[in-house]
């Protein structure tokens, strides 16, 4: 069955055409990245994804085969489906004020009874669940600390803890690490890449740096004023392919330097044996 | 050398002169000339208003001084013998301040919400401003005068009468802080699949908390002192008893009486400002 898949979506914003007929479908299990310069529409194509916007008349978008909205109108089971999407934004959306494990917690909002989830009643496995959730990304030490007091990458763990609590099937990261350093920003990659590995979460992540698609997904798409220009394999976006599709504005998808990272991609399906490939051995163990 | 010279001047002389030509470009002169018609209008206002004020009256500030300071002499020696009567009666308005206050903060939460643009759609928006803005626009004291019929003269008509109107000063206060949110973690909570409720408690609360804790505590100050005016009108408290006193020329008491209020105003303004401090 088919995560994700969206049929002639368009949205205008005034004067702009900001997505133009966009057609897509992604598989459960994939790990696909999201390119394109500013403006090319990418965040707002993740919005209608998430189900935070509507599309215009003729578009429709299905989300693990349910009708999540279809010609500007949303579907009977939003509420639901949005349960099944963790979204995680270029800048967290933590709520700052409230401590790290209540935002963890905020995650089961969806699937807990709504007066329990209105109240804030959480049960103490929920509260386990959360911690472990925390653990998980690698920052159970900060679940009692305020959001706000966090750096920018921890914030980020936090946000992918809050959806890993969801127990989503799908994880849209919108620009997840356009506002860290690239430090931070590998380690929020890796535990994407791991996700998606391990718990068989589809991601789709929109990136503004065609590197980090190279090295962690297989496959890329490409967008260009809200059209798609690309879907297929992230290897054969070169830097001459960039140039051609973007033209000058290529130049600030591609990183002056080449990203000191491994090749982390899980291994293809049909390859049998794990660890066989070159840069598989240091992630066995985890 | 002397044409280099001219040349060198030249360009210096044409340089500036380009460069001011362009100051403008692009300057939208409509704004500027709208704040000078804003201005004009309200001096305008001023003046007209200057006549059916008699602000004309001002000299009498300084001819007629001398009756001032006659009656305020009358207020020089405090009379404190009654002060346990003047200290419980101001206790009692500190009461009606504070159970006022505190019906109007529970009945805000909800409007405070429903008034804010970026939380409910228009026709639900609107009704609920329009109703606050009728609880704010009539004062207290009138609404007092409605509730005495009502309920009687007493401390009860005083509650209900902040109670009122708070709620349409309170409702505005913490919508506008509403609408001052970032919308992005009551993203973040929506797209977890939370009900309209729960983006609320989860989402937009916290973010408000400090403001709506201070404004809170900003009117119990402010009602503290409306509460000594009502009982002027019959809603018991510190405030009857000083307009009784005021009324049959008893000034020392009357003195002792302000005395306490004036206290109690700077006690309740340091407390409150203590308690802010340590929400923030």
């Amino acid at each position: 069955m088919m995560a994700i898949s969206v049929e002639k979506l368009s949205k205008r914003f005034g004067r702009k055409q900001a997505l133009c007929e966009i057609d897509l479908s992604i598989a459960e299990g994939e790990m696909v990245a999201l390119i394109g310069a500013s403006g090319s529409g990418k965040s707002t194509l993740m919005r209608h994804i998430a189900g935070l916007e509507r599309g215009d008349t003729g578009s429709s978008v299905k989300i693990l085969g349910d009708v999540q909205q279809k010609d500007g109108r949303f579907g009977p089971k939003m509420r639901e489906l949005r349960s099944q999407i963790g979204v995680i934004f270029q800048q967290f959306n933590l709520v700052a004020r409230l401590p790290v494990i209540t935002n963890v917690l905020t995650g089961i909002l969806g699937r807990i009874s709504a007066w329990r989830g209105t109240f804030g009643i959480f049960s103490k496995s929920e509260k386990a669940d959360a911690i472990h959730a925390l653990a998980r990304v690698g920052i159970p030490e900060v679940a009692w600390q305020r959001a706000s007091t966090l750096s920018g990458g921890q914030q980020q763990r936090a946000a992918i803890a809050r959806t890993l609590m969801q127990r989503s099937k799908i994880l849209l990261a919108d620009e997840p690490i356009a506002s860290l350093d690239p430090a931070s920003a590998r380690r929020v990659m890796d535990v994407l890449a791991d996700i998606n590995r391990t718990e068989g979460m589809t991601v789709l992540v929109s990136l503004h740096q065609v590197e980090y698609a190279r090295v962690y997904c297989d496959r890329t798409i490409a967008l260009r004023d809200g059209r798609v220009v690309y879907d297929g394999s992230s290897d054969a976006l070169s830097d001459d392919f960039l140039t051609r599709l973007y033209g000058a504005a290529s130049e600030e998808l591609v990183l002056p330097q080449r990203l000191p990272v491994k090749d982390s991609r899980a291994p293809a399906p049909a390859s049998s044996a794990p660890g066989i490939r070159q840069g598989q051995e240091e992630l066995a163990p985890a | 050398m002397s044409t280099t010279s001219e040349t060198v001047a030249g360009a210096s002389a044409a340089t500036p002169a380009d460069r001011a030509s362009d100051v403008n470009a692009g300057r939208d002169w409509s704004r500027s000339v709208w704040n000078l018609v804003i201005l004009a209008g309200l001096v305008a206002a001023l003046a007209i208003s200057w006549g059916p004020s008699e602000m004309g009256r001002w000299t009498f500030l300084f001819t007629d001084s001398a009756n001032m300071a006659e009656y305020a002499s009358g207020f020089l020696r405090p009379d404190f013998t009654d002060w346990r009567y003047y200290v419980d009666e101001m206790i009692v308005t500190v009461e009606i301040a504070l159970w006022g206050t505190f019906l109007s903060l529970i009945v805000s939460i909800p409007f405070g919400i429903l008034c804010a643009h970026n939380m409910v759609p228009w026709w639900i928006l609107h009704p609920c401003r329009r109703l606050m803005d009728f609880f704010r626009a009539i004062h207290e004291v009138v609404w007092a005068v409605l509730f005495v019929v009502a309920v009687g003269l007493g401390p009860f008509a005083g509650v209900m009468a902040l109670f009122v109107h708070n709620t349409g000063i309170m409702a505005k206060l913490f919508s506008e802080a509403v609408e001052s949110i970032d919308p992005r973690p009551v993203e973040g909570i929506r797209s977890t699949g939370a009900t309209r409720i729960q983006e609320v408690v989860f989402g937009v609360i916290p973010q408000v908390l400090p403001l709506w804790v201070s404004y809170t505590l900003y009117r119990l100050e402010t009602n503290v002192r409306t509460a000594t005016i009502l009982g002027v009108i019959g809603a018991g408290g510190i405030g009857q008893v000083l307009f009784e006193s005021v009324r049959g020329f008893y000034y020392p008491q009357s003195s002792a009486i302000l005395i306490i209020i004036v206290v109690t105003v700077v006690l309740t303004d340091l407390l409150s400002q203590q308690l802010r401090k340590f929400v923030t």
